[in-house]
């Protein structure tokens, strides 16, 4: 297991050398010359040169690549050119604001879609499981900006229950510890801040649920639909095992493997941050950052976001692969 | 036949399922016992409803399958009427069962002997650490080497032998009054083969657990039974202790398919086969279901439903060739000829 982690790992670096690669390409795809962008349309050709210089634009792209993977491997992520402000502190609140929101997301796609799969698996061709069945493909098919904009319109204009934008009330003032708010406020103690910083998470949450959840259920329920007919499920009933020994331990653990590849890829989608979920409610968080950059043409900003956000995808599929080979042994570690 | 010394009885089972293609009769009408301490061999074609039996004796019928008549009485106690709650303790515990592929039967993400302990604590409270010895115990009843190593292993680290003998380990753990095994050796080699039917007959003598033996091979009959029912299409068509069957088989089904064991002295090129093929169930609504491949098929059997007719022998035969009327007739015919 050590060694397959290992070696696992290792098969990383291609991927983040191709991705570097590409991410550093970036400035030679955008148009217009980024020295022009920073000083704007009047500038003189003398400033801009000077600037190049400055940016080291003027140097042959290979000698700019070895040295924007030097920096990189410093963390240093380079400045922004609106703020003037190193990215590496400027996209931490951001992110931590959407891991925040992509967890909650995640915790209730999977507790409601793993659980309505076994469920329509189990009772198989019941109503329930035609009704779960109709809901999860709703819930594909629905355009989530859509889902959002129905949400605040009925939870929070028309019901008055829930907040409909940002990740707390502004009057109030949160010390930013791990920027995860939820985490914070409890270590501070604050159950005042706490709860409002969770109802705030609730519209999102739910909208950016959505997907991963139908997916997740109509995931779950084939998986488990073909692991209740093998033999070993027979086995274990003619033990005397209980439904609920013979569902949760004998087939869940066996039909889990197709699942956890959609949470590892769903999560990996919101993490990169949901870009139209993030700007309906107002959140934060990475998509909107890099969003903002794309409008301002804040190069730096574009190229270190998409390679955070590139790095944690495969990170995560990385973590998937590990559980894989803690699941089922059969998995080899070759 | 008293039900006191029968460990299990059937009586009139009939078990059906209910498809798109409307209702399937698999099994109709069966009786049979299983006396303490025999071993009775189920014999017939795939499709004759042999699982289907086994299945509604452990109530693990599939979901469109459902017992529509009759009764099962284990002990006395009647499994038909039983709660779902009261089978769950029979199962592996009174009644155990295993399946013809060893392969697949074990749960493949599981330690051996997490599944072994898995069916003693499902029944039993006791220690981790005796069930655990009853685990090595057991693993080397049914001859397995290094037991103890064995519990830390997964079953894809076994042979289909080892994992047979492991499910028989499982199976026997909670020393249960009857074993189901259906068709255990059929996916194993002959040698292996053997070896898994004499561990079974050892059992059977050491434990003085009953086994019904459910099974297409006369060879294996041969080999472990006591007594032998045949069944064909969802029917018992012949019931025998066992060497009176090879010796002196009656049904004309029964005889084909003793015709067609190939001989090893035999200087015979090709092996008898009975014409034709198994009728689908539900097929035939009336007369024997075995007439239309039946060389002495006569009027009659088109007809009507032959009963099962008590023999001297102790056998019990689905034929008009043994209605003593019709005998009385082949007789008189065979007289004059």
């Amino acid at each position: 297991m050590g060694a397959y982690a290992v070696r696992r790992v290792f098969m990383l670096l291609p991927v983040l050398f191709g991705m570097s690669l590409l991410v550093f390409s970036i400035i030679y795809l955008i148009p217009g010359n980024p020295a022009q962008i920073i000083l704007g349309q009047r500038a003189t050709a003398e400033a801009i040169a000077e600037v190049e210089k400055q940016l080291g634009l003027d140097q042959p792209w290979h000698i700019q690549y070895v040295d924007y993977i030097g920096s990189l491997l410093q963390g240093d992520l380079g400045t922004s050119i609106k703020t003037d402000v190193p990215i590496s502190q400027e996209i931490f609140p951001y992110l931590a604001a959407t891991v925040e929101l992509t967890i909650v997301a995640m915790v209730i796609a999977i507790f409601i879609g793993v659980n309505a799969g076994i469920i329509s698996a189990w009772f198989h061709n019941s109503w329930f499981d035609y009704t779960a069945m109709v809901f999860a493909l709703i819930g594909v098919s629905m355009p989530i900006f859509w889902l959002g904009l129905m949400e605040q319109y009925i939870f929070s204009v028309q019901l008055d229950w829930l907040p409909s934008t940002g990740r707390y009330e502004a009057s109030s003032v949160i010390d930013p510890i791990t920027h995860l708010y939820l985490v914070d406020t409890l270590i501070q103690g604050n159950m005042e801040q706490f709860t409002d910083v969770a109802k705030h998470l609730v519209l999102p949450g739910i909208a950016l649920a959505t997907i991963p959840m139908a997916i997740i259920a109509r995931m779950t329920r084939s998986s488990m639909l073909e692991v209740m007919r093998s033999d070993y499920i027979r086995t274990a009933r003619a033990k005397g095992l209980t439904n609920f020994w013979v569902v949760y331990k004998h087939s869940l653990k066996n039909a889990v493997i197709p699942v956890l590849t959609v949470i590892g890829l769903q999560t990996g989608l919101l993490l990169g941050g949901a870009i139209l979920t993030e700007t309906i409610f107002g959140w934060p968080g990475i998509g909107r950052y890099i969003y903002d950059a794309i409008q301002y043409r804040d190069y730096p900003v574009i190229q270190s976001g998409i390679l955070l956000i590139a790095t944690i995808f495969v990170f995560i599929n990385v973590i998937v692969d590990l559980l894989y080979a803690l699941i089922d042994p059969r998995i080899d570690y070759k | 036949m008293g039900k006191q010394q029968d460990i299990l009885h059937v009586q009139g089972l009939r078990t059906s399922f209910f498809t798109d293609n409307g209702i399937v009769p698999a099994v109709d009408d069966i009786n049979f016992s299983i006396h303490k301490g025999e071993i009775l061999g189920i014999v017939g074609e795939s499709g004759c409803g042999k699982s289907v039996t086994s299945l509604s004796i452990m109530g693990l019928l599939p979901q469109a399958g459902k017992i529509v008549g009759g009764e099962i009485f284990f002990q006395g106690e009647s499994l038909t009427k039983a709660t779902e709650k009261r089978m769950r303790s029979i199962r592996g515990n009174e009644i155990a069962m295993i399946f013809q592929e060893p392969m697949t039967s074990l749960n493949p993400l599981f330690k051996i002997g997490n599944q072994l302990t898995e069916a003693i604590h499902t029944h039993q409270s006791c220690s981790k650490e005796k069930a655990r010895k009853r685990n090595i115990e057991m693993l080397e009843l049914v001859g397995l080497p290094r037991a103890e190593q064995l519990l830390n292993d997964y079953p894809h680290q076994l042979s289909g032998g080892m994992r047979q003998r492991v499910m028989i380990a499982m199976s026997m753990i909670c020393e249960p009054q009857l074993l189901i095994a259906d068709e255990p050796t059929t996916a194993l080699d002959v040698t292996i083969q053997k070896q898994i039917l004499q561990l079974m007959k050892e059992l059977n003598r050491k434990l003085h657990t009953s086994i019904m033996m459910i099974t297409h091979d006369l060879g294996v009959v041969a080999e472990v039974c006591d007594r032998v029912v045949v069944m064909y299409a969802g029917k018992i068509v012949e019931e025998a202790p066992v060497r009176t069957l090879f010796k002196h088989a009656l049904h004309p089904y029964t005889k084909g398919l003793l015709a067609s064991v190939p001989d090893i002295r035999s200087k015979k090129d090709r092996l008898q086969s009975i014409p034709g093929n198994v009728p689908k169930p539900g097929s035939i609504d009336k007369g024997c279901r075995f007439a239309e491949r039946c060389e002495h098929a006569m009027e009659r059997c088109f007809v009507e439903d032959p009963p099962l007719y008590k023999m001297e022998t102790n056998q019990q035969v689905r034929c008009f060739l043994y209605d003593t009327e019709t005998k009385k007739e082949a007789s008189h015919e065979t007289t004059i000829t």
